[in-house]
């Protein structure tokens, strides 16, 4: 079903003209309200009344991850920080973290977007949801929570971890929705049947599954193992959290974006050249209705093109693909961001030097693994094997600490990473979810 | 009073080992005495050398990640109770050893310890006040 009919449903054209209402007001306030923003305008010689028409976006900046960081912690909110209600943090190095404000009117419609994202998946106020996603600073738990209490769902607030008591209250509550990262849903089946829980024991009927990349294959293999729909959902803390996309049940094919509240573009990221719809590049988001953190043209680095096919669920909404790769070096481990950056910066801090390294991620069984190889240079030697090994760890806690990820450490020879053209190879990703 | 030691740090994978007595062969230098200790991942190979700025600058050519470390060689003679007697005195004067590890020379009578301390020269000072014979570094590289 439709949780919000009126705007689910809206005719493109009606759609169309409430975005450019919204962006004429949205590029007013960032202009009077972000001094990141006016400055940015007045460089470009852009005037706020010069946007008429959703073409205009494309002359406007772009927003860039690093200007969050700049800007750190609230220097790109347009509302005095006491109109600000919560704060989200993305992972991130000590100064790096991205900060991300919330009005009561953004929770409140945060909340409503998680509930029709709820409600595209086929959850109604008659289920339980068992949601697995951490709560805390990241968005994932509050998120999908606030979501679908807005539904009017019993939630289960399981949050991360202690995956052999999430599927005893699996078995005890029977939840029929479960929300985490698809990864984690293969790891509590494989934790269920090593417990001696059957699937016949469970009552799970739909599984929304995001905050990392997947494929079809392991759509399939979730489908197949835990007897449930499964579907991707699309958020990111920089534009909201989770629920700014959502496949829907009905078609199961590609995430409709809320366009009421998320004006998209897709664009060449070598160029930032705007594509014609249906070409494949990077999704580049602007917030239309966010009040204390709003994003002009905010490049999400996510790449997948924009299927402008009606769907078959009678929602107008554009879908994307499912996203397909990045147009930087991100990883996402575990449902954790990494950049490489991070990696090389607890390395410079954790030796006082720039060793050589290089970042091999594999899946094995549902779990990413994150293996970190560090060439021991005459610096970081030791002839004894204690020193070696304590590098190890202080390299692996520190990366734990920051990071929030669990890495292996692997001390390697010198000169056996790869290089090419002089660079070294930073990332192996054995992963395949191309 | 102390000996050179070098070490060379290997990943446990086959062929290293033979990497580094090929190198250590073709430059002519001969290995008195090694020792390796190793995990699961890496190892640590240490030797000492008749000729360790040779064998370094060789290592080092072939890629390798080489130290240098000083340790200490004891002359003790080959009989049960001879290690024995020579940790008791250390352990007596609060002497910890790193690492240890042992040869007997040809002639039979006498081995030689190899030991790392974490305080190298009070361990010298202890041995000799008991009479333990040093074994000076040009002395055993030249065995």
């Amino acid at each position: 079903m439709v949780f919000d009919v009126q705007n689910e449903t809206l005719p493109r054209d009606e759609l169309e003209s409430l975005q450019l209402a919204r962006l004429k007001y949205l590029v007013q306030k960032v202009y009077h309200n972000v001094p990141f923003y006016n400055q940015k305008f007045n460089e470009m010689g852009i005037k706020p009344e010069r946007v008429k028409s959703l073409p205009d976006l494309k002359n406007l900046p772009f927003t860039e991850k690093q200007d969050l960081r700049n800007n750190y912690p609230f220097g790109l909110f347009a509302v005095p920080r006491e109109s600000v209600v919560r704060v989200h943090v993305s992972s991130g190095t000590t100064g790096k973290a991205t900060v991300v404000g919330y009005t009561q009117r953004d929770v409140d419609n945060w909340s409503r977007l998680m509930a029709r994202s709820f409600e595209a998946c086929g959850v109604t106020r008659a289920d339980i949801v068992h949601n697995a996603y951490g709560y805390g600073l990241f968005t994932g738990g509050l998120g999908a929570h606030y979501g679908a209490e807005a539904l009017g769902a019993t939630i289960l607030p399981v949050s991360g971890g202690a995956t052999k008591r999430q599927v005893m209250l699996m078995k005890d509550f029977g939840p029929t929705v479960i929300c985490c990262t698809p990864s984690y849903a293969l790891h509590l089946y494989e934790t269920a049947l090593a417990n001696g829980i059957s699937i016949d024991d469970l009552k799970l009927r739909v599984g929304i599954f995001g905050a990392e990349p997947w494929t079809e294959e392991m759509r399939h293999d979730i489908q197949n193992k835990l007897r449930l729909k499964a579907l991707d959902i699309y958020g990111l803390s920089e534009i909201m959290g989770p629920g700014v996309g959502i496949e829907c049940i009905a078609a199961q094919n590609g995430l409709h974006i809320w366009e009421d509240h998320f004006l998209i573009e897709i664009i060449d990221p070598a160029t930032g050249e705007t594509l014609p719809p249906g070409e494949k590049g990077e999704l580049v988001i602007t917030t239309l209705t966010k009040e204390a953190q709003p994003l002009i043209r905010y490049r999400t680095r996510d790449i997948t093109r924009i299927n402008p096919v009606p769907c078959r669920c009678g929602r107008t909404h554009f879908r994307i693909e499912r996203i397909t790769g990045r147009s930087d070096d991100m990883l996402i481990i575990r449902g954790v961001n990494v950049f490489p950056s991070q990696i090389e910066s607890i390395l410079l801090e954790t030796q006082g030097l720039s060793p050589h390294y290089q970042l091999i991620v594999d899946r094995k069984g549902s779990m990413d693994i994150l293996e970190v190889q560090v060439e021991v240079d005459e610096k970081l030697f030791s002839d004894e094997i204690r020193h070696l090994q304590e590098t190890e760890k202080k390299i692996m806690s520190h990366i734990k600490e920051f990071l929030g990820v669990t890495a292996k450490i692997t001390l390697v020879e010198p000169r056996t990473i790869a290089r090419s053209e002089g660079k070294a190879k930073r990332i192996i990703d054995k992963r395949n979810l191309q | 009073m102390k000996v050179e030691q070098i070490s060379i740090f290997l990943e446990n994978r086959a062929g290293r080992l033979a990497d580094v007595t090929r190198a250590l062969s073709e430059a002519g230098v001969n290995i008195r005495a090694l020792s390796l200790a190793d995990t699961s991942d890496f190892g640590i190979l240490r030797l000492i050398v008749t000729d360790h700025e040779k064998a370094k600058k060789a290592l080092k050519d072939n890629g390798f990640t080489v130290g240098r470390t000083n340790v200490v060689a004891a002359e003790v003679e080959d009989r049960p109770g001879g290690l024995h007697s020579i940790l008791s005195m250390l352990s007596e004067n609060g002497i910890n050893v790193e690492y240890m590890y042992a040869f007997v020379q040809q002639s039979g009578k006498n081995a030689v310890l190899i030991f790392r301390f974490d305080r190298t020269d009070e361990a010298i000072e202890t041995l000799q006040k008991h009479g333990v014979r040093i074994i000076p570094g040009a002395e055993l590289y030249n065995i």
